[in-house]
């Protein structure tokens, strides 16, 4: 009755690897004994390096998996899936570094630890491959329900707890509107598949309006832009320091993955609709994340909001692609640029951080580090540096190619806020800059050699990105939308 | 009479009303959970009108994978709950307030 659909599952080599190995290595954790914990961590990174060295194959391929007969892929692979693939393998990588010396001095170390986040990773794979909004669906969960547990790891913990149940449940909360969205919009075109949405929507039909606002406000979540980002600052708050590192990277590229590629290949014709939804989001974003940072006093809030001014500056370069799809290159290079600089960031705040009772999270718990420890203390200027947008750093070649993006679409109030916003985002990122050389006090850290790693490869890739941003920039315009032509037949 | 997509839509429409004002009006985490739950049921009972309507299979798929992942939700969903009321006798979202700024 039904012919057989194309599996290619070339596309999804990647994948399988990360899940086979995360199954496997349930049943290797159960022969580790407690306290050795540490070799399930980098036995991760024997599932990690193969899927990236693939995914890295994958680069300028272009294909379709699970095609049925005479339909579209559910999953497809393109320059841009590759690209934030990449992406999140390395944030997978750097954050096994950050946490086995953490939840081990932290007294979290179970094994759970581990698999769950390459769980997490597969999940946001998913997000930018998925070419069919039920995929997408699943994608968003398979990423979030193991953040949901990682967040609430510390079960010792009080704040943790309560970060855990915040983040599930208003979580939970955007995955029904999204969910709403993706019912909508089968509604309005009888297809879940994106580029048979495409064909079929049609402009005046309320329901897919509606549709698209939904799809909206359950991405805004997830990104954690305003008004939709309530749950950043509590969560980051209370969530384990290593896993807040790897959420505040993974899970926002991933939502920007799923987003950009919804819009730009199921909604595209719809860009004089959307752009303004997107415009205006972006403004709030930036200046409520910047101005409320600005009255922080722990870092890890600090950093929350940092996330969502952030996530401000990302939305210049997608809502410049509603006229001109090149400007998501824009995007894509300001994500490379901040997942070292912020993974970098976290790592000297994990460095800095006293494990007994949440103690050193203060700005003022910085005073006098650079007595003791300059090296670190020139690591976190220079990530600050980054953060502000100061010339030499990553920070500052990705806002440059943004706000370039913007100028091009035209959106040149959006433009001139985001360069406003950064001023101010001066104010607070270099406060503990300053506590740390300026003033006495007593801030002790301890680097391990996981952490040590991170913030060597972190300092030199934001300076590679700060010097020479061409290349890189390069890379990041190639990593295109495939043709939709070239999903099914291959190329 | 006969009942049309609309009156499903009409339907759906209101349980997720439902649903969204109890998430954002009551305070005890289970209830708020349970509306979160009527939200993705009103959803699925939108793709399965739809899925008639259209005489699709999709929509109908959707709901099962829909219902899969409600159910690993509330795996997680309770688990943390109960973790939470053993060490607080309460599960009230407005005693959570160890974190502000």
């Amino acid at each position: 009755m039904f012919a057989a659909p194309t599996l290619n599952l070339w596309v999804i080599t990647p994948l399988i690897i990360l899940t086979v190995w995360a199954i496997i290595l349930m049943f290797i954790d159960l022969f580790i004994p407690a306290g050795k914990k540490q070799w399930t961590g980098w036995l991760t990174l024997v599932g990690l390096i193969p899927a990236l060295a693939l995914t890295l194959m994958q680069w300028g391929q272009t294909g379709g998996a699970f095609i049925a007969e005479g339909g579209q892929p559910m999953v497809v692979v393109d320059n841009f899936a590759t690209f934030l693939n990449t992406l999140y393998l390395l944030t997978g990588i750097l954050a096994v570094f950050i946490s086995v010396s953490y939840i081990r001095d932290a007294g979290l170390e179970r094994g759970e630890y581990y698999f769950l986040m390459l769980f997490s990773i597969v999940g946001m794979m998913l997000m930018g491959m998925a070419n069919d909004l039920i995929l997408i669906f699943l994608a968003l969960e398979l990423l979030s329900i193991p953040l949901y547990i990682l967040s609430g790891f510390d079960t010792g913990s009080d704040t943790s707890e309560e970060s855990a149940l915040k983040y599930f449940l208003l979580g939970a909360f955007s995955s029904a509107f999204f969910l709403f969205g993706i019912a909508l919009t089968y509604g309005a075109t009888g297809t879940t598949s994106l580029p048979v949405i495409l064909d079929t929507i049609s402009l005046d039909d309320p329901l897919a309006l509606a549709a698209l606002g939904m799809l909206l406000v359950g991405f805004a979540f997830k990104v954690g832009a305003v008004p939709f980002h309530m749950w950043t600052p509590d969560v980051y708050e209370g969530a384990p320091t290593s896993v807040v590192a790897f959420m505040s990277i993974g899970a926002k590229v991933a939502g920007f993955a799923a987003l950009m590629r919804v819009l730009g290949q199921g909604f595209p014709m719809w860009g004089e609709l959307w752009q303004p939804a997107i415009v205006v989001i972006s403004a709030l974003t930036m200046i409520v994340g910047n101005f409320a940072a600005v009255r922080q006093q722990n870092i890890k809030r600090m950093l929350a909001y940092s996330g969502i001014a952030n996530a401000g500056y990302i939305l210049i370069g997608v809502a410049a692609s509603a006229t001109d799809p090149e400007a998501i290159s824009a995007s894509l290079y300001y994500m490379l640029a901040y997942l070292f600089t912020n993974i970098g960031a976290f790592a000297v705040v994990i460095a800095v951080e006293k494990l007994d009772g949440q103690k050193g999270l203060l700005v003022e718990d910085y005073k006098g580090l650079a007595k003791r420890h300059l090296l670190l203390s020139l690591a976190l200027a220079y990530f600050m540096f980054s953060l502000v947008g100061i010339p030499l750093t990553g920070g500052f070649t990705a806002k440059f190619y943004v706000f370039g993006a913007g100028v091009t679409a035209g959106l040149y109030w959006l433009v001139v806020i985001g360069a406003i916003t950064s001023v101010v985002s001066a104010f607070y990122y270099l406060r503990p800059v300053l506590y740390a050389f300026m003033y006495e006090g007593p801030a002790v850290a301890r680097v391990s050699r996981g952490l040590m790693f991170v913030l060597v490869v972190a300092v030199f890739a934001t300076l590679v990105f700060g010097i020479f941003p061409g290349p890189w920039y390069e890379l990041a315009s190639q990593a295109t939308f495939g043709n939709v032509a070239t999903f099914v037949a291959g190329g | 009479m006969v009942v049309t997509v609309g009156w499903y839509v009409a339907l759906s429409v209101a349980l997720f009303t439902v649903g969204a004002l109890g998430v954002l009006l009551r305070r005890n985490a289970l209830i708020i959970f349970m509306s979160i739950e009527l939200m993705l049921n009103s959803a699925n009972l939108l793709l399965v009108a739809f899925a008639r309507e259209y005489g699709d299979l999709n929509g109908q798929i959707l709901v099962f994978f829909v219902l899969t992942v409600a159910a690993a939700e509330v795996a997680v969903g309770l688990a943390l709950v109960v973790v939470i009321f053993r060490r607080r006798k309460s599960i009230n979202i407005d005693d959570m307030r160890l974190m502000k700024g």
